[in-house]
C-alpha cells in the first residue's frame, strides 16, 4: 500500500495526464461521421506508433556490449518505424481520395 | 537544456496528436489533420534521437537509423500499393506491428526492474508487454483472416470457457511475479508466450462481418500498451498519445457495434453463429419463388426512372466494379436520372469503408448518402439497384426477432417501386442467413458477377442513347 502511494506521489502528474486523456480521447472522436470512421481508425492506428520513441529508448540506453537488448531494439524500432509510416501513409492516401472527388 | 527542449517537443507532439485526432473527425480538416499528426510524432521522435542521452556511441545511432530507414522504406512502400478494398487487413497489420514493438520493449526492460526489485515499475512494464503480445498476435490473425490466408471461424469447443480461463492465467500469472512466489524469469516468459495464446484465442473464432470490431478493439489495446511504456519512461507524449488512441479506439469500437446493433461482449464471445438455425426457419418457405430480370430490362428500367438509388456492398469492392458502377451512374445522370448512392453505416469491411472505396473511383462525395438520410427517400425512389449489399437490406433485421441481426438498423429499399437484386447466386450473406427480400413482388434478381453485369448494363445503356 505504501509503495502504491508513493509511487502515486512520484507519478502524479502522469496520472493526471492519464486520467485527462481519456476524457480528451472520448471527447474528440465523440460526433465522427461515420464516412470518417475509417479514415479515423487508420489515423489513431498510427498515432499509437508513438511506441517506437520507448523503442528508440532502449536502444540509446542499451550498452554497446548488450547484444540481446540491442537485437530486439533494433527489430522494435524498424517494427514502430513500420506502425508510424505505414499509418500515416495510408491515412493520407485514403483522405487524398475524399478530397480529389470534392472540386 | 537539452531535456527542457525535449520536453517542449513532447509537450507540441502530445498537442498535434489532440488537435490532429480533432481534425480527422470532419471531412474538410481530415488530411491537414493526419499531416498535422505525423509532423508532431517526427518531432517527438527526432527531439529523442536529439536529446534524449549524450555520449550515445555512434553504432547505436548507426543501427537506430538504419532500423528507421528500413521501416520508413517497407512502411510507405505496403501504405502506397495497398488495394483500397485489402485496407482493412493492412491496418490490422501495421497495428500488430505497434503491439510487437511494445512486446519487445517489455521484453527487453523487465529485467531492468526485477533487478531494481521496483514491484509498480515491473506490473507497468508486464502489463505494456502482456497487451501488446496480445494485440500483435491477434492482429497478425486478423490480417491472415481477411486476407484470406486463413478460414474465417475457428471454434474450438468450449471457445469461450478456454478463452476465460486463459485470461484469468494471464492475471494468476501476473500476480505470482510481482508477489515474488515464483522463479521471475521463467515465469514472465510464461506470461508472455500465455498472452500471444490468448490474442491467437480471441480472434480465432471471430468470423466475417465482426472483424472490424476487433481491429478497432486490438488498435485500442496496442494505445494502452504504448501508454503504459509511457508510464514506464515518464513519457508524456507516449502517455497521451497511447491514451488518446486507447480511449478513442474503445469508443470507436463501441459506435461500430452499434451499427451492427451488437454488444461488445457479444461480439467477443460470440453468439452470432448460434441464431442461424432459427433465422432459416422464420421466414414462409411456401411462396419462395423468385424473379430474374434481363440485362436489358434493367437497362431501359434504370433509363426511364425518375430516381435510381444504388445500395453498394462490400460485393461491389471485391469483384472490382467500383468504377463500372460510377461509369453507370454518369450514363443515367447524363439521361436525366437522379442517382444517389446509399451508404449503410456498416457496409463494406470497416465503417466508411465503402466511402473510400467509391472515392477511389471519383464518385462524388455529395451523392454519397447516409443511411438516416436516404431511409425516407425510398418512398420515391423509382428503382433500387443493390450491388453486393445482403445483410445491409435484410428486412428480417426488422420482422423477425429470431434473426441474428434482428434490431439492427438497415435501409428501407422494400418501399422503393422497383428493386433490382444483384447477386452472383441466392446464396445466403456474410451473415449466413436468408433473405426474404428476394421474395418480395417488387424485387427482381439480376444474376451474375457484379463487374460483368454492371458492364453489360453500361453497354446496354449506351445503345440505347
Amino acid at each position: 500500500m505504501t509503495d502504491f502511494l508513493s509511487f502515486l506521489t512520484v507519478h502524479i502528474d502522469m496520472v493526471y495526464v492519464l486520467i485527462l486523456s481519456i476524457f480528451v480521447g472520448v471527447e474528440v472522436i465523440g460526433k465522427v461521421p461515420s464516412v470518417l470512421h475509417t479514415p479515423l481508425m487508420s489515423g489513431a492506428n498510427a498515432i499509437h506508433g508513438v511506441i517506437i520513441i520507448g523503442a528508440i529508448i532502449v536502444m540509446l540506453n542499451a550498452g554497446v556490449e548488450n547484444t540481446v537488448a540491442l537485437i530486439l531494439g533494433f527489430v522494435a524500432v524498424i517494427l514502430g518505424t513500420l506502425n508510424v509510416v505505414g499509418g500515416f501513409v495510408v491515412t493520407d492516401r485514403m483522405l487524398e481520395m475524399f478530397k480529389k472527388k470534392k472540386n | 537544456m537539452q531535456h527542457n527542449i525535449l520536453e517542449l517537443f513532447y509537450l507540441i507532439g502530445s498537442l498535434t496528436f489532440i488537435i490532429g485526432l480533432k481534425m480527422l473527425s470532419h471531412p474538410e480538416t481530415a488530411r491537414r489533420g493526419n499531416l498535422l499528426a505525423a509532423a508532431g510524432m517526427g518531432l517527438a521522435i527526432l527531439g529523442t534521437l536529439l536529446f534524449y542521452k549524450s555520449d550515445v556511441p555512434m553504432l547505436i545511432y548507426g543501427l537506430i537509423f538504419g532500423a528507421m530507414i528500413i521501416g520508413t522504406v517497407s512502411g510507405w512502400i505496403a501504405a502506397k500499393k495497398v488495394q483500397m478494398t485489402a485496407m482493412p487487413q493492412m491496418v490490422s497489420l501495421f497495428n500488430g506491428m505497434g503491439g510487437a514493438c511494445a512486446m519487445l520493449i517489455g521484453l527487453i526492460e523487465f529485467h531492468h526492474f526485477l533487478e531494481a526489485d521496483d514491484n509498480i515499475g515491473l506490473l507497468t512494464v508486464l502489463a505494456s508487454m502482456v497487451i501488446g503480445s496480445v494485440s500483435f498476435a491477434g492482429s497478425i490473425i486478423a490480417w491472415a483472416k481477411l486476407n484470406g490466408n486463413m478460414k474465417r471461424e475457428i471454434r474450438l469447443p468450449k471457445y469461450n470457457i478456454i478463452n476465460t480461463a486463459v485470461m484469468i492465467a494471464i492475471f494468476v500469472v501476473l500476480a505470482l511475479v510481482i508477489g515474488g512466489w515464483v522463479n521471475e524469469v521463467p515465469a514472465i516468459y510464461a506470461l508472455f508466450a500465455i498472452s500471444l495464446l490468448y490474442g491467437i484465442l480471441l480472434v480465432i473464432p471471430i468470423g466475417g462481418a465482426d472483424m472490424p470490431v476487433v481491429i478497432s478493439l486490438l488498435n485500442s489495446f496496442t494505445g494502452m500498451a504504448a501508454a503504459f511504456a509511457g508510464f514506464l519512461y515518464n513519457n508524456h507524449v507516449m502517455l497521451t498519445g497511447g491514451i488518446l488512441v486507447g480511449s478513442a479506439g474503445t469508443i470507436l469500437t463501441v459506435v461500430m457495434c452499434k451499427g451492427m446493433n451488437r454488444s461488445l461482449t457479444n461480439v467477443i464471445f460470440g453468439a452470432f453463429g448460434g441464431g442461424g438455425a432459427t433465422a432459416g426457419a422464420g421466414g414462409g418457405t411456401g411462396d419462395k419463388s423468385v424473379k430474374d430480370i434481363s440485362i436489358s430490362d434493367t437497362a431501359v428500367l434504370l433509363n426511364y426512372s425518375k430516381k435510381v438509388v444504388i445500395v453498394p456492398g462490400y460485393g461491389l469492392a471485391v469483384a472490382q466494379a467500383q468504377h463500372v458502377i460510377h461509369e453507370l451512374e454518369t450514363i443515367l445522370e447524363d439521361r436525366g436520372v437522379e442517382v444517389k448512392y446509399a451508404i449503410h453505416p456498416v457496409a463494406g469491411r470497416m465503417p466508411g469503408h465503402m466511402n473510400v472505396l467509391l472515392a477511389e473511383s471519383n464518385v462524388d462525395y455529395e451523392k454519397l448518402i447516409e443511411m438516416e438520410t436516404i431511409n425516407p427517400e425510398f418512398p420515391t425512389t423509382d428503382v433500387v439497384l443493390v450491388v453486393g449489399a445482403n445483410d445491409v437490406v435484410n428486412p428480417a433485421a426488422k420482422t423477425d426477432p429470431g434473426s441474428p441481426i434482428y434490431g439492427m438498423p438497415i435501409l428501407d429499399v422494400e418501399s422503393a417501386h422497383n428493386i433490382i437484386v444483384n447477386k452472383r447466386s441466392m446464396s445466403a450473406g456474410y451473415a449466413g442467413i436468408d433473405n426474404e427480400l428476394f421474395y418480395n413482388p417488387k424485387t427482381s434478381m439480376l444474376f451474375g458477377s457484379a463487374k460483368q453485369v454492371l458492364t453489360e448494363l453500361v453497354t446496354e445503356l449506351k445503345n440505347m442513347g
